[in-house]
């Protein structure tokens, strides 16, 4: 899978988890305004990708991910 | 000084229909709710027999960070809930200004369970629950859910007396309305109706097996029953002072004028006579009524063998040789179990306010108790304005309500 073909499937899968037009969802936009995350949402986003691409992400890491374009890098790091 | 309480709503989602309407024509044809489902013979249960709801989509009217919190039964809840508020005459801007309380009837919530539990043994990652999970898992999911959506403020609470929770947080309301503690209150009763929350009843064999006839399954009071057929759903009835009432110009529809509650002290699932004797006579004693003024009894009567037979005991010595109509509107939906007290006071409601007395259908041969009660197999056309409704559970708890026409 190349890394648009990541990008689309996360897109998909988070714009249909959180009920967003998927087109509100692009690499510069905030993950947690973009999404409406709260504390607990914020779980089943996590979970969403853990499930979707076998990636692990701890409560340090989900610091350092504040767009959509930190989201996907961070994935292609792990699975690598 | 103790206040009159009065119920100014009402509203349902059950086997016999998706609102009130629909659940008075159901009522008045004597409609079963009750079908036979394959998929739990695959699942190893014994009976295959269940109510037939179908799972409300409120995508459009709750958003996702809502829903997610919500189980089963308590969409249903969310539902009835908001029929009632409505009927009610109130408003969101209404429940901001004043102290709104909750109770609610509710006893399990087995799905969201189940679900947790498989995905701990499967992945062994607490994370992949979930967040919804523990919300819908608790006890009192229903309340709590309720609470936030409508952003409630008053008395915040779940009630959990087996089958009799609906009736005994209709009464509890009543209790905390007449003493002042609060002015208006939404009161109910919701029950999953999910396989997975009944298959350790199943397991019991307490329900019916008459799968070949699904809508003559259940038969309470009728000779040759075999059991209860596990039914759901969610009632929400409004509830307050009269003085709260006639300042908001609400709809008046009936008085709550008595709550009796016992406990059997006994067996933990064998029902008795005394201590269902006990509730009616506290509720008639605190309603201080002359019986002869209550014109129809709904009989808890789930259609097991000794649980009829024991009530049929308890109404026969309370009443004497007064013989109201009495008919158990399980005949027709089920055992609505969590939800059962409340949804049979809005069925009883509905009756009163229509003049009619629905059926107890498959009601075909007495026993020789329910032989000494009135029992119409048919529905009567018929003006009455006071009703008895008895709800009994697990544990021996027991509680009846008495409500009187305005």
């Amino acid at each position: 899978m190349d890394k648009q073909e990541l990008i689309d499937k996360v897109n998909v899968a988070l714009a249909e988890e959180f009920e967003i037009e998927i087109t509100k969802i692009t690499p510069d936009a905030d993950i947690k305004e973009t999404l409406d995350l709260d504390s607990l949402s914020l779980v089943d986003m996590v979970a969403l990708i853990e499930n979707l691409c076998s990636v692990e992400i701890k409560g340090q890491d989900i610091t350092s991910i504040r767009t959509f374009e930190n989201l996907y890098n961070f994935i292609i790091d792990r699975m690598q | 000084m103790k206040r009159r309480v009065v119920i100014t709503g009402m509203g349902i989602y059950s086997c016999l229909g998706k609102n009130l309407e629909a659940v008075q024509t159901s009522l008045y044809h004597g409609a079963s709710g009750i079908i036979f489902d394959p998929v739990r013979k695959e699942m190893g249960f014994r009976s295959g027999l269940t109510a037939n709801l179908e799972l409300p989509d409120l995508k459009s009217v709750l958003s996702r960070n809502q829903r997610v919190y919500i189980p089963e039964q308590g969409l249903y809840a969310y539902v009835s809930t908001a029929e009632a508020l409505q009927n009610a005459g109130i408003s969101q801007d209404y429940m901001d200004a004043h102290e709104v309380g909750l109770l609610y009837g509710n006893d399990s919530s087995a799905d969201a369970v189940m679900n947790s539990v498989d995905i701990m043994r499967e992945k062994k990652n607490t994370t992949l629950i979930g967040s919804g999970a523990i919300f819908k898992s608790m006890n009192s999911t229903v309340s709590m859910n309720l609470a936030c959506i409508f952003k409630l403020k008053g008395i915040n609470l779940t009630i959990s007396g087996a089958c009799a929770s609906g009736s005994h947080a209709i009464g509890l309301g009543s209790l905390l309305i007449r003493w002042g503690l609060q002015d208006c209150i939404v009161c109910g009763g919701a029950q999953e109706v999910n396989p997975y929350s009944v298959g350790s009843f199943d397991g019991i064999s307490a329900f019916s097996v008459r799968e070949n006839e699904p809508t003559k399954a259940s038969r309470p009071f009728d000779r040759d029953r075999d059991g209860l057929v596990p039914g759901g759903g969610a009632a929400t009835v409004i509830i307050e002072s009269h003085e709260s009432a006639v300042k908001r110009g609400a709809p008046i529809l009936a008085e709550i004028c008595g709550y009796g509650f016992s406990s059997n002290g006994d067996h933990i699932s064998v029902p008795n006579v005394d201590g269902p004797s006990r509730s009616l006579q506290m509720a008639i004693r605190e309603a201080g009524i002359d019986i002869r003024e209550i014109g129809y009894v709904n009989a808890h009567a789930t259609s097991t063998p000794v649980g009829d037979r024991n009530e049929a005991k308890a109404i026969a010595n309370v009443f004497g040789d007064y013989r109201p109509e009495v008919t158990s509107t399980k005949s027709m939906t089920g055992h609505e179990m969590w939800m059962a007290g409340a949804s049979e006071v809005i069925y009883s409601m509905l009756m009163m306010k229509n003049g009619f007395i629905a059926p107890n259908i498959n009601f075909e041969n007495p026993d020789e108790d329910s032989a000494k009660l009135n029992i119409p197999a048919s529905r009567i056309d018929k003006h009455f304005d006071m009703f008895l409704s008895n709800s009994f559970g697990f544990g021996g708890t027991n509680s009846t309500l008495i409500v009187k026409n305005i």
